[in-house]
C-alpha cells in the first residue's frame, strides 16, 4: 500500500509522547451542505491534535462521520473516527473500517451508539449486531489480518483503539467491569463522558490509573443555565454539581456563554496542572469558534506543548 | 405467551372493506389471556362488525390458534358458516392467521398486532425476557437476559446510559446490566460478567425457523 503523508501527530504519537492530549469535536450537518461544517473544521485543525467526528450522533441522521473524517485529513488535520454499532453491522463496519485505513485514518473510537428512539429516525431497525467491546475486538481481529467470519484480508489494518467510559454512571461498579473489558479488549485510551464535578473525577482516576491507558476528560461545554440544569436532570451518568449552576446562573443577562468557557477553561487548567488526566476533549456543539478562546484562557496552547 | 394488541377498529373495517360477511376466529390461549381473542372479544366483535352491516356468518375459538392441524379440523367442523363468508378475521397472533391461512382458501386478515414472546406478571400485565435468540445465555448472566432486557442487547456490560438501575429509554424499565451484575454479586460470580462474550451467532436456526424432531426408530412412517 502507498505511504500516506500525515499532516499531524496521530493521537498515538502525542500520548506516547506524553504530550497532554487535546481534542475537539466536529459534529457532522443534517444534509449535503458542509460548508458550516469546514469552517468549524478550519478554526479547530491547529488548535486541537485531534477531532472527533460523531456517527449520527444521538441517533440523528447526519453526514457520515467516515466522510468528514476524509474532509479533516484533506484539510490537515487529524480525525479521530467514531464508530458506532447502531447503523451498521459487523459486515459493513469491517468494510467501512478497510476504506478508513486506507485513507489514513489512524484512530478509532469504539461505541454501541445511543438507542435508536432517541432519534429523529424513530422507526429504524435498530442494529447492534455488536457492541462497543466487541467492535474494539473486531478491530483487533483484524489487526491479525482476518474478518469477524474467521476469514483471511489480504492484509491486516490498524488502528489505535479508543473508548469512552462513565465516571458518574450509577451504579459505578457495572461501568468500571465495562471499562475494565474494553481495556482488555485492545482500547488504548479513553474519553469519559461529560464531567463536571472535579473530586468526583479525581476518584475515578484513582481507579482508573490503576490500567495501563491514557484517559481524556471529556468537557461539555455550558451555554445557560437551563441546559446545565438540563443536562443534570436528563442525561444519565452526568452530573453538575451546585455550585457550577448557580455559577451559570449569575451570569449577565446574553453573557452565559462567557462563563460557561471560564468553567471550561479553569477546569482544563486544573485537570492539566494537577495531571487529572492525559488531556482533554472538548466538546463546544455547535460553538466551535469558542474553543481557541477556551484553550487561551486555559493557558493551553498545544504548539507549545 | 405471545402477547397481541388489538388493531384499532377502523383499520380492521378497512381490511373489511371488501367483505360482507366475516367468520371470526379467536385463540382460547395466548389470545384470551391478552384479551384479544377470547370469547368476550370475539363477542364483542360480533356486535361491533354487524353494527356496521357487516354478516358475522359465524366463529370458533381456537384451543391453540397456532396448531395447524387442529385449526384445519375446526375449520371443516364450520364448512357451512365459513362457506357463507366472504373473510376470515383471525382474533389471534400472526402465527395464528397464518395457520388460518393453511385452512382456507377464503382472503384471511390480522384482528391484532402480535408484539413479543412475554411472561405474564398477572393478570393483564406482560414483559418481554426472552428474545428467542436460538443461544441461550442466560447461564452466565444470572438468569436475566440482556439480549431481550436490554434495550440494545448488549452482551458485555451496562451502556453509558443507564441511570439508578433504570433504562434511559424507558425509566419505567429496569437496565437489565444493572440486575445482572447485582444478581451475579450475591451469587459471588461476578467473574461471569468479567468474561468477553464474543458476538453473537444471529444464524443459530436458519430464517425462516424449521424444526423437525427425529422420530424414534421403529416408531411412525418416513425415516
Amino acid at each position: 500500500m502507498s505511504e500516506i503523508k500525515h499532516a499531524k501527530p496521530s493521537i498515538e504519537e502525542i500520548l506516547d509522547n506524553g504530550k497532554f492530549l487535546v481534542s475537539g469535536e466536529i459534529g457532522p450537518p443534517k444534509g449535503p451542505d458542509i460548508e458550516e461544517m469546514k469552517e468549524h473544521i478550519e478554526l479547530l485543525k491547529d488548535k486541537v491534535h485531534a477531532m472527533n467526528i460523531t456517527d449520527n450522533q444521538s441517533s440523528v441522521m447526519r453526514y457520515p462521520s467516515l466522510a468528514t473524517a476524509l474532509l479533516i485529513k484533506e484539510a490537515g488535520g487529524e480525525p479521530n473516527l467514531q464508530v458506532t454499532c447502531r447503523d451498521r453491522n459487523r459486515m459493513a463496519i469491517e468494510a467501512d473500517l478497510l476504506f478508513a485505513y486506507t485513507r489514513g485514518i489512524r484512530s478509532v473510537l469504539c461505541l454501541t451508539g445511543d438507542s435508536v428512539p432517541v432519534g429523529d429516525h424513530k422507526d429504524a431497525k435498530p442494529v447492534f449486531d455488536i457492541e462497543s467491546v466487541q467492535l474494539i475486538n473486531l478491530i483487533r481481529t483484524m489487526e491479525e489480518g482476518k474478518d469477524l467470519g474467521g476469514n483471511e484480508m489480504n492484509a491486516p489494518v490498524k488502528f489505535f483503539k479508543g473508548a469512552i467510559v462513565t465516571p458518574e454512571a450509577v451504579p459505578l461498579e457495572p461501568q468500571l467491569i465495562k471499562f475494565e473489558k474494553k481495556v482488555e479488549a485492545g482500547a488504548k485510551w479513553f474519553q469519559t463522558q461529560a464531567i463536571y464535578d472535579m473530586d468526583n473525577f479525581a476518584k475515578f482516576m484513582k481507579t482508573a490509573r490503576d490500567y495501563p491507558v491514557k484517559i481524556q476528560a471529556g468537557l461539555v461545554l455550558l451555554v445557560s443555565v437551563g441546559m446545565a440544569r438540563y443536562m443534570n436532570g436528563n442525561v444519565p451518568g452526568v452530573f453538575v454539581p451546585d455550585d457550577l449552576i448557580d455559577e451559570m446562573a449569575s451570569a449577565e443577562k446574553g453573557k452565559a456563554i462567557d462563563t460557561g468557557i471560564k468553567i471550561m477553561a479553569r477546569q482544563v487548567k486544573q485537570i492539566r496542572e494537577e495531571g487529572l488526566a492525559d488531556g482533554v476533549h472538548i466538546m463546544a456543539i455547535g460553538k466551535e469558534g469558542v474553543v481557541s478562546r477556551i484553550l487561551e484562557e486555559a493557558e493551553l496552547d498545544i504548539t507549545q506543548l | 405467551m405471545i402477547v397481541t394488541r388489538q388493531k384499532p377498529f377502523e383499520v380492521i373495517l378497512k381490511e373489511l372493506e371488501d367483505s360482507k360477511s366475516v367468520f371470526l376466529v379467536g385463540c382460547g390461549d395466548c389470545a384470551t389471556a391478552c384479551q384479544t381473542g377470547g370469547e368476550d372479544q370475539v363477542k364483542e366483535m360480533t356486535e361491533k362488525l354487524s353494527g356496521e352491516g357487516k354478516e358475522v356468518t359465524g366463529s370458533v375459538i381456537m384451543e391453540t390458534g397456532c396448531h395447524e392441524l387442529d385449526l384445519k379440523k375446526e375449520f371443516r367442523a364450520h364448512k357451512d358458516e365459513l362457506g357463507k363468508s366472504g373473510a376470515v378475521l383471525v382474533m389471534s397472533c400472526g402465527a395464528g392467521c397464518q395457520a388460518a391461512r393453511e385452512g382456507t382458501e377464503k382472503p384471511v386478515f390480522p384482528a391484532n398486532d402480535t408484539l413479543f414472546l412475554g411472561n405474564v406478571l398477572r393478570v393483564g400485565q406482560f414483559e418481554e425476557k426472552c428474545r428467542l435468540c436460538g443461544d441461550c445465555l442466560l447461564d452466565i448472566t444470572g438468569g436475566i437476559c440482556p439480549v431481550a432486557r436490554c434495550h440494545k442487547g448488549i452482551l458485555n456490560g451496562p451502556c453509558g446510559g443507564t441511570n439508578e438501575g433504570k433504562c434511559e429509554v424507558d425509566p419505567e424499565k429496569d437496565c437489565a446490566w444493572t440486575l445482572i451484575y447485582q444478581q451475579l454479586e450475591k451469587e459471588g460470580k461476578l467473574d461471569k460478567m468479567r468474561a468477553y462474550q464474543p458476538p453473537k451467532n444471529w444464524n443459530t436456526v436458519l430464517k425462516p425457523g424449521r424444526l423437525v424432531l427425529e422420530r424414534e426408530k421403529g416408531g411412525g412412517k418416513g425415516e
